[in-house]
C-alpha cells in the first residue's frame, strides 16, 4: 500500500465497479456529505442515493451510488451499493426519461406509491447532477 | 420392410431434429457462460457483505434482529426454484421430486407448509396436482435482476415478521460444474447466528452512524436479499448447464440414429438392386430355354 492513500473499493451485487487507491473520497451519507483522506478513523455508515468523488492527483473521478454501506478504515473506503455508476457510464437520456415519468406519477394525487415515485425522481435527478458535474469540471 | 422413400423420408427428419438440438445446444452455451459471469461477479459483494456483518456482530453486545429471532417451528414457507422453460433434462424433475419429498415429510411431521414458486415449470406441476401456492413469480428466469430478488425478499420477510411463517427453507439446483448440479435444500431464515470474524487484530473503535442498530438492522434483509439472488443466479446457471448437457445427448442420439437408418437404406437399396439382377438373370435364362 503506497503511503498516503486511501483503497477506494466499490461493490455490487453486479460486480466490482471500481478498486484503485486514491487521495481522497467524498461521498453522501445518511447523516451528511463525508469526506475521507489517508488516517481518517474506523467509521461505518449507510449511504444515501447520491454522489460519490474521488480525487487522485488532479484527476477526479465522479460515481453515482444507490443506497448502501461504506466502512472506512485508516486506509481503505469500501462501499457496497445496490447499484453504482461510474459518470460515463450513465445514460443520461434514460435519466430524463426517467425523471419525467416520476414527475408525472407525483402530480397525479391517487394511486401513487409515493415512496417509489420519490425515490425514483431522486436517482434521476442525482444521476443528471452527476453527468453535468464532470462536464463542467 | 420400409421402403427406401421411407427411411429417407425418416433421415431427412432426424437430420432437423439434430439441426435444432444443435442450435440449442450452442444457445444455452453461450447463456450458460453469461450466468456462470454473473454468479462470479456477484460473489465479491456477498463476501464483503459477510464480512462487514460479522465485524458488527464481533464487536457486538449481542445485536439483536426479528430476523434473527428464533421461534418455534409451525409454519414453514417452502420456496422452490425451476426454470421456466423444458428441455433442460431432469433439471425440474429432480428439484420436484426432492420437494415433493421434502414437504411430505414436514407435513407428516405436523408441520404447516406454505409453498411458494418460482418458475413455470414449478408452477405448473402444482397446479395440475391442484396443491395450493401462496405466490407463484414467473418469467424472471433468463433475466434475473436483483430487483427480483428483491421482491421475493420483501414477501418473505414481511411474512417472517409478522409471524406468518417461523422458518423459510429454500430450495434449489446449486450449480457444480458445468457438468453437475446438486440439488440443495438450504434455510434462509432465520438466519444462521453471525459468526464474530476470527481475526480480530486490529480492534477498531468504529463510529457507527446513524446507529450500529441502524446499520445492522438495514444490512440483515439485505443479507436475505443477497442469499436468495443468489440462489436464483445459481439455478440459472445450473439450468443452461442442464440444458446444454440434454442437448448434447439430444445431438449425439440423432447423429446414431441417422447411422443406423443410413445403413438400413443402403441395405435396402443393395437388396433392391440385387432383386433386379436376379430378375434379368431369371429372364434371360427363360428365353435362352
Amino acid at each position: 500500500m503506497a503511503e498516503g492513500k486511501v483503497l477506494l473499493e466499490i461493490v455490487t451485487p453486479q460486480g466490482l465497479v471500481f478498486s484503485e487507491e486514491v487521495d481522497e473520497v467524498t461521498a453522501a451519507g445518511s447523516e451528511g456529505e463525508f469526506g475521507v483522506l489517508p488516517g481518517h478513523v474506523p467509521f461505518v455508515t449507510t449511504l444515501k442515493i447520491g454522489m460519490l468523488t474521488c480525487k487522485k492527483g488532479n484527476e477526479s473521478k465522479y460515481f453515482f451510488v444507490n443506497w448502501g454501506y461504506a466502512e472506512v478504515g485508516a486506509e481503505k473506503v469500501m462501499i457496497l451499493a445496490d447499484s453504482a455508476e461510474r459518470s460515463e457510464d450513465i445514460d443520461l437520456d434514460r435519466a430524463t426519461a426517467a425523471k419525467k415519468r416520476a414527475e408525472e406519477r407525483l402530480k397525479q394525487a391517487e394511486n401513487v406509491d409515493f415512496a417509489r415515485a420519490e425515490s425514483a425522481l431522486e436517482r434521476a435527478v442525482t444521476r443528471s447532477q452527476v453527468v453535468e458535474i464532470r462536464r463542467v469540471k | 420392410m420400409a421402403t427406401l422413400r421411407d427411411i429417407k423420408r425418416r433421415i431427412k427428419a432426424v437430420e432437423s431434429t439434430s439441426k435444432i438440438t444443435k442450435a440449442m445446444k450452442m444457445v444455452s452455451a453461450a447463456k450458460f457462460r453469461k450466468a456462470q459471469q454473473r454468479m462470479l461477479e456477484m460473489r465479491p459483494y456477498a463476501e464483503r457483505m459477510n464480512g462487514i456483518l460479522s465485524s458488527l456482530a464481533s464487536g457486538a453486545e449481542g445485536e439483536t434482529h426479528p430476523l434473527l429471532m428464533v421461534r418455534p417451528r409451525r409454519n414453514i414457507e417452502v420456496l422452490v426454484l425451476t426454470s421456466d422453460r423444458g428441455l433442460c433434462g431432469a433439471f425440474n424433475t429432480n428439484i420436484m421430486k426432492a420437494a415433493t419429498r421434502h414437504i411430505d415429510e414436514l407435513r407428516r411431521e405436523g408441520y404447516e407448509v406454505t409453498i411458494d414458486v418460482v418458475g413455470r415449470k414449478a408452477r405448473d406441476y402444482y397446479k395440475r396436482r391442484a396443491i395450493e401456492m401462496r405466490k407463484a413469480w414467473t418469467g424472471i428466469a433468463g433475466k434475473i435482476s436483483y430487483a427480483n430478488a428483491q421482491e421475493i425478499a420483501a414477501e418473505i420477510i414481511e411474512n417472517y415478521t409478522n409471524e406468518t411463517t417461523d422458518e423459510v427453507v429454500l430450495i434449489f439446483n446449486e450449480f457444480k460444474s458445468a457438468i453437475a448440479q446438486q440439488v440443495v435444500i438450504s434455510r434462509i431464515l432465520p438466519l444462521a447466528p453471525i459468526q464474530a470474524a476470527e481475526e480480530t487484530l486490529p480492534i477498531y473503535n468504529f463510529i457507527y452512524e446513524p446507529s450500529k442498530q441502524e446499520i445492522f438492522s438495514r444490512l440483515v434483509p439485505k443479507n436475505v436479499e443477497i442469499q436468495i439472488f443468489r440462489a436464483l443466479l445459481e439455478s440459472q446457471a445450473s439450468e443452461e448447464a442442464a440444458r446444454m448437457a440434454a442437448m448434447e445427448n439430444a445431438t449425439r442420439a440423432a447423429n446414431d440414429m441417422i447411422g443406423s437408418l443410413t445403413l438400413q437404406f443402403n441395405k435396402a437399396r443393395q437388396a433392391s438392386i440385387t432383386k433386379e439382377l436376379m430378375d434379368i438373370v431369371g429372364g434371360v435364362e427363360a428365353m435362352k430355354g
